[in-house]
C-alpha cells in the first residue's frame, strides 16, 4: 500500500499574546490508501489542529507534510487552495451547508469547481437522501444535513476525507446513519478517510485507532476487523 | 447607567467602527448640508436686514419720466407714507482710460448739503462730495478698475463730455446686486453706480426743480398695494411706469431669491443623506443584534430591563450620530464659510458677518437623532422583547425559497456562487430593495449636481446665441427717430442694424395683471428675433397682436387665440385689447413682442427707435467703441461677449464648487451604503464564506459571492438613479423658476455617464476595502463553533 498522507515531526505552536500554546508535538503520523482511521482523544489533545494541517487549512509551525510523496509545507495560499479543491473533502461537526442552496445545489457546488466529479445526484443516493435534493438545509434534520455535507465532501472524489467530529452534534441513532455513509464511502470509492472523534465508540469501524494525548500520538491500535457502524452504540 | 454596559457600549461601536463611521459620514453630510445652507441663509438674511435697516432701504420705489418737486410733497401727504426722497437718476457712457469697451454708470443724485435719507450709501473710502464735480464710485466697479479716491473719469452727460473726480468710494443696499442694463449677472467692469451731487446731475439731463425716481418708506401696518395703487394713480401724469415694492425691488430680489434657494437646498438634501442615515442605522442594528442575540438573552437572565437594554443599545446609535454630527458641523462651518465667500463675489455688503449657526446644529442634532433612532427602533425593539431563553438559542437558520428563482427559466443555468447572490437578495427584499435606494439616490443627486452646468450651458447658449444674434445693442436716452439707425449704421465696423422699441406695460387677463413689458421688433426681425426654443425657430412679429412667452402666458392663464387688456405705461397711457397670436418658450424674463409699428401707432409717435440691435466686424470693433463713447445720446451698451463671459466666469466658478461639494457628498453616501451592504453581507455570511474556502473556493470565486450582491444591486440601481436624478432635477429646476429666469431642464448624456462612472468607483472602492477582509478570514474558527 502506498502513503496518500504522510506527516514527519509536525509541531504547532499558536503564540496569542504572552501565551505560548503547543497544539501539536512532533507528530509522525501516514495515512495509506484507502484506510479509515479513528483520531481519539480529550478535547485540547490537538487532533483537530493535525486534521487542519492535513487538510491545508492550516500550516504546520515545524516538520513536513507530504501528499503522494510531494510537500506541501512550502505551499502556497493558493497551493493549499488547489489542494483542497481537488483532492480533500471536509466534513464538519456543524455541517456548514450555505443555507441559501437546496440540498442538491450544496453538492453541485462543490461540482462545478471539482477536476472529475461525480453528478451530485449520485452522490446523494449514497447517502440516501436522493429524495430530498430539492430540500433547503432549514427543511432537513441535523441527521440529514450532515449526510449532505458528505454527499458534497465526497461528490468530487477525493483522495481523501477528513471528518471533524461527525457525529459531535447528532443523537446516536442519526450519529449511526452518518457513519454508515462515511464507512460506505470509505469501502466503495476507496477514500483515504481520518475522523476525528472524541466518542470512544467508534473507533471500532476503523482500520487504526490513533490515540492523541497533549499535542503528540500517544498510541496506535490496529484493528483486526472493523464493525459496521449499526453494531456501534453508545 | 450601568458602567459594564457603557464600556460595552464602546467596544460595540469600535467592534463595527466601519460601518460606524460609514454610517457617520452619511448623517455628517446631511448635517453639513443643512448647518451650510442655514448659516449662510442666516449671514444672507441678517447681514441684508441690518443693512437695509441701518441705512434705510425704501420701501416702495417709483420711476418716472419727470416730475416737479412738488409732487413729491403730495406724495408726502398720502396716507400710511412715512418719508420721502426725490432723485435724479441717469445712466451714462463712461470713458474709461485702458478700458476700450464702453461702460454705463448708473448716476444717482445725493441731495445738497446732506446725507440721503432713504437708500443712504454706506463710505467706504474718501469722503462725501464737497464740489459740484465730484462722485461717489460703487466699490465694485471702482476695484474692477482699480479706481481711488483722487482719481478722475469722464463721463458723456447728455451730450457733454465732463470729468469728473472721484471723492470716495461706497457700497449702497440699493444695489447689494448690481445688474446693468440686459445682464443675467453683476459685470462691474462694465456698469457701475456713480453717485454726484443734484446740482450737477438736474444742470447736466435738465432736469431744475424735478426729479424722476422716488422713494419711499411706509409706516408699520401700511397696506403697500394701496398706496402703490394710489401712487400710480397719482404719478401717471408724470410718465410714471407703476410703483414697485421693496420686493420687486431687482437688487433685493436676487439676494430673496438666493435665500429662497438656499431654503430648498436646506429641505431637500438633508432629507434624503438622512433618510439613507436612518436606513443604514437599521440594517447595522439589526446585524448587531443578531450577532449579539445570546448576549441579550443573558443580559436578561441576569435581570436587565428591557428598557437597560434599549437605552444600551440606543447609545450606540446616539455614538455614531455623535460622530456624525461633529465631523457635519465642522464640515457644514467650513462649506458654508466657503459658499458665503462666493456669495462675495455678487453680492456686495459692507460686512457680510458670517458664523455657523448654532440653530442650524440644534436642527441637524434633531433630525438627525429622530432618523437614526426611528432606524434602530425595530431591531431594538425587537431584541429586547425575545425572550431570554430563546434568545440564548441561536437564531434558526433563514428559510429560502425557491419560487422566486423558478420563475425564471434563466435560473437553471445560473451557477451556485450567482444563486447564492440571487437567493439572498430574493431572502431579505426589503434590504435589497433599500439598498438598492440608497445607491439610486446617490446616482440621482449627483445626476442633480452634475446637470446644473449642463442646463446653465444650454441656458446660456440659447439665450446670448440662438435668441440673440446681435453683437451688441445700443440703448437711446430717450426714444429716437429712424435716423438714428442711419447714424448707427454709418458707424464704422457695422454690418447690420435693427430697430427695437421697449415699453413698461401691464398686461392683463381678467383679474390677473402683470407688470412688466412690450418689446416692439420689427416684421421679421434678423437680429433680435422672436425665438421659440421649444421649436427652435424664428416667429415673424404679427402685425396685429402679441406673441407671449409661455411663462407670461401661464401667468395670465392665456393661450394662442386668446385676447388680453395691455395698457402702456409710458407716453399716452393707451390701453388696448390685442389676440394672443402664439406663445414662445424663453428662459429669462417674461417677454410680449409687439410689432414696432404697431406699438409706435399705439403711443401716436412714429418711426421711433428705443434700442439698436448691431452686427459688428470683428476688425473694426474698437473702433466702434471709440465712437460709442462720443455719441451722447447712447445711454446703454450691451456687448454679447462681455456678457457671456461674465455669465460664464461667474457660473462656472460657482459651479465648480457646487459639484465638487455635493458631488463629494453624493459619492459619500454611494460608499456608505455600498460599503454598509458588503460588509453586513460579509458579516452574516462570513462562515459560509470560510467553508466555501475550505471546499477549495479561491478568495475571487468568495469575493464573487461577497460582493456579487451589491454590484448586481449597484447596476440595477444605475438606470433608476438616472431617471431619480431626472426626476430631482425637474424638481429643483421648477422649485427655482422665477419670473425673472427658469432653468431650463437639460441632462447631457455624459452628465449621466459621469455620475453612472463615480457611482461604480466608489462602490469598486467599498468593495475593495471590504475584499481586504477575506484574506482575513479565520478557516478553521468558523467552522468549530456555531454563530
Amino acid at each position: 500500500m502506498m502513503a496518500t498522507l504522510e506527516a514527519r515531526g509536525l509541531t504547532k505552536v499558536y503564540v496569542t499574546g504572552e501565551v505560548t500554546v503547543h497544539a501539536l508535538r512532533g507528530v509522525d503520523l501516514t495515512l495509506e490508501e484507502g484506510e479509515l482511521m479513528v483520531l481519539l482523544g480529550p478535547s485540547g489533545s490537538g487532533k483537530s489542529t493535525l486534521l487542519n494541517i492535513l487538510g491545508g487549512l492550516d500550516t504546520p509551525s515545524d516538520g513536513e507534510l507530504l501528499f503522494r510523496g510531494a510537500s506541501l509545507t512550502a505551499a502556497s495560499d493558493a497551493e493549499l487552495t488547489r489542494f483542497r479543491r481537488e483532492h480533500v473533502g471536509f466534513v464538519f461537526q456543524f455541517y456548514n451547508l450555505i443555507p441559501s442552496l437546496t440540498a442538491l445545489e450544496n453538492v453541485a457546488l462543490v461540482t462545478e469547481v471539482a477536476k472529475r466529479p461525480m453528478a451530485p445526484e449520485d452522490a446523494l443516493e449514497m447517502v440516501q437522501l436522493g429524495d430530498r435534493s430539492g430540500h433547503f438545509p432549514a427543511q432537513l434534520s441535523g441527521g440529514e444535513q450532515q449526510r449532505v455535507a458528505i454527499a458534497r465532501a465526497i461528490v468530487k472524489q477525493p483522495e481523501i476525507l477528513l471528518c471533524d467530529e461527525p457525529t459531535g452534534a447528532l443523537d446516536s441513532e442519526t450519529g449511526v446513519l452518518v457513519l454508515q455513509a462515511i464507512a460506505e464511502v470509505n469501502r466503495n470509492l476507496g477514500t483515504t478517510t481520518a475522523v476525528i472523534t472524541h466518542n470512544t465508540v467508534i473507533g471500532g469501524m476503523a482500520d487504526r485507532v490513533l490515540y492523541m494525548a497533549n499535542g503528540q500520538i500517544a498510541r496506535c491500535d490496529v484493528n483486526a476487523e472493523r464493525l459496521a457502524p449499526a453494531e456501534l452504540a453508545w | 447607567m450601568m458602567r459594564t454596559l457603557q464600556t460595552k457600549a464602546m467596544r460595540d461601536l469600535w467592534h463595527f467602527r466601519g460601518q460606524s463611521f460609514a454610517i457617520a459620514l452619511v448623517m455628517a453630510s446631511g448635517t453639513a448640508v443643512l448647518v451650510m445652507a442655514l448659516s449662510t441663509l442666516g449671514a444672507l438674511r441678517d447681514s441684508s436686514a441690518a443693512y437695509y435697516r441701518q441705512q434705510h432701504f425704501a420701501d416702495v420705489f417709483v420711476y418716472l419720466k419727470r416730475a416737479p418737486e412738488r409732487v413729491a410733497e403730495r406724495v408726502r401727504q398720502l396716507p400710511g407714507v412715512l418719508g420721502v426722497e426725490t432723485r435724479v437718476v441717469h445712466a451714462a457712457t463712461l470713458d474709461i482710460d485702458g478700458f476700450s469697451e464702453p461702460a454705463i454708470g448708473q448716476f444717482v443724485s445725493l441731495p445738497a448739503r446732506a446725507r440721503p435719507q432713504l437708500n443712504q450709501p454706506v463710505l467706504r473710502q474718501g469722503r462725501w462730495p464737497a464740489a459740484v464735480d465730484e462722485i461717489v464710485l460703487n466699490e465694485p466697479f471702482a476695484e474692477a478698475h482699480g479706481f481711488l479716491p483722487g482719481d478722475r473719469i469722464v463721463a458723456i452727460l447728455n451730450g457733454h463730455r465732463r470729468e469728473l473726480g472721484v471723492s470716495g468710494i461706497a457700497l449702497s443696499p440699493e444695489y447689494i446686486y448690481s445688474l446693468g442694463p440686459g445682464a443675467l449677472l453683476p459685470d462691474d467692469e462694465r456698469f457701475g453706480i456713480i453717485w454726484a451731487s443734484r446740482a450737477m446731475l438736474e444742470a447736466a439731463v435738465d432736469m431744475k426743480g424735478a426729479f424722476n425716481e422716488l422713494s419711499l418708506t411706509l409706516q408699520a401696518g401700511a397696506r403697500p398695494e394701496l398706496i402703490l395703487e394710489r401712487l400710480d394713480d397719482l404719478l401717471e401724469p408724470y410718465g410714471g411706469t407703476g410703483a414697485i415694492a421693496r420686493a420687486d425691488q431687482i437688487s433685493n430680489w436676487f439676494v430673496m431669491n438666493e435665500l429662497d434657494q438656499l431654503t430648498t437646498m436646506a429641505r431637500l438634501l438633508p432629507t434624503i443623506f438622512l433618510g439613507i442615515a436612518a436606513f443604514l442605522t437599521h440594517t447595522l442594528l439589526s446585524r448587531m443584534l443578531t450577532i449579539e442575540r445570546s448576549q441579550i438573552g443573558l443580559l436578561k437572565a441576569f435581570g436587565y430591563s428591557k428598557l437597560e437594554i434599549g437605552w444600551h443599545y440606543t447609545t450606540i446609535v446616539l455614538g455614531i450620530v455623535v460622530i456624525g454630527l461633529l465631523i457635519g458641523f465642522l464640515l457644514g462651518a467650513w462649506l458654508g464659510w466657503l459658499q458665503t465667500n462666493m456669495y462675495t463675489d455678487v453680492f456686495r455688503f459692507p460686512v457680510l458677518i458670517y458664523y455657523p449657526r448654532v440653530e442650524a446644529l440644534a436642527l441637524a442634532s434633531a433630525a438627525t437623532c429622530i432618523a437614526a433612532l426611528s432606524g434602530a427602533w425595530s431591531s431594538v425593539r425587537a431584541a429586547v422583547n425575545l425572550p431570554p431563553a430563546q434568545a440564548m438559542q441561536p437564531p434558526a437558520p433563514p428559510s429560502f425559497h425557491k419560487s422566486v428563482l423558478a420563475r425564471f427559466a434563466w435560473g437553471r443555468w445560473l451557477d451556485q456562487p450567482s444563486r447564492i447572490v440571487l437567493r439572498n437578495i430574493a431572502r431579505w427584499p426589503v434590504r435589497a430593495a433599500l439598498t438598492l435606494c440608497g445607491m439610486a439616490a446617490s446616482v440621482s443627486l449627483l445626476v442633480l449636481t452634475l446637470q446644473w452646468s449642463d442646463s446653465l450651458e444650454y441656458l446660456s447658449r440659447s439665450h446670448f446665441y440662438d435668441a440673440q444674434r446681435q453683437h451688441l445693442m445700443l440703448g437711446m436716452a430717450e426714444p429716437r427717430n429712424r435716423e438714428v439707425l442711419e447714424t448707427v449704421a454709418n458707424l464704422p465696423g457695422v454690418m447690420s442694424v435693427e430697430p427695437m422699441r421697449i415699453v413698461s406695460a401691464e398686461l392683463a387677463s381678467g383679474h390677473i395683471k402683470h407688470r412688466g413689458s412690450l418689446m416692439g421688433l420689427v416684421s421679421q426681425p434678423q437680429l433680435q428675433p422672436i425665438y421659440d426654443d421649444a421649436t427652435k425657430r424664428d416667429l415673424v412679429t404679427p402685425s396685429d397682436g402679441v406673441v407671449l412667452g409661455s411663462f407670461l402666458a401661464a401667468k395670465l392663464g392665456v393661450s394662442s387665440g386668446d385676447r388680453i387688456w395691455v395698457e402702456i405705461l409710458e407716453g399716452r397711457q393707451p390701453r388696448v385689447e390685442l389676440t394672443v397670436v402664439d406663445t414662445v418658450e424663453t428662459y429669462l424674463g417674461m417677454p410680449a413682442y409687439v410689432h414696432i409699428d404697431r406699438l409706435n401707432g399705439l403711443l401716436k409717435d412714429p418711426g421711433l427707435v428705443e434700442y439698436v440691435s448691431v452686427l459688428v466686424d470683428e476688425a473694426e470693433q474698437q473702433a466702434l467703441y471709440e465712437k460709442i463713447k462720443e455719441i451722447p445720446t447712447i445711454a446703454a451698451v450691451m456687448l454679447r461677449d462681455a456678457a457671456v463671459a461674465s455669465f460664464d466666469d461667474t457660473m462656472k466658478e460657482n459651479l465648480m464648487v457646487f459639484v465638487t461639494i455635493f458631488g463629494g457628498l453624493a459619492c459619500v453616501m454611494g460608499f456608505g451604503v455600498a460599503y454598509n451592504s458588503a460588509r453586513i453581507t460579509l458579516s452574516e455570511r462570513g462562515r459560509e464564506l470560510a467553508t466555501l474556502r475550505v471546499l477549495g473556493f479561491t478568495r475571487g470565486e468568495i469575493g464573487y459571492i461577497l460582493l456579487g450582491e451589491v454590484a448586481l444591486l449597484t447596476v440595477v440601481s444605475l438606470p433608476l438613479g438616472c431617471v431619480l436624478g431626472l426626476g430631482l432635477s425637474n424638481l429643483m429646476a421648477s422649485a427655482f423658476n422665477t419670473e425673472l429666469f427658469r432653468i431650463p431642464l437639460k441632462i447631457a448624456p455624459s452628465s449621466y455617464a459621469l455620475a453612472v462612472t463615480y457611482v461604480l468607483l466608489v462602490t469598486a472602492l467599498s468593495a475593495a476595502v471590504v475584499r481586504r477582509r477575506i484574506h482575513r478570514l479565520n478557516l478553521i474558527e468558523v467552522l468549530k463553533t456555531r454563530e
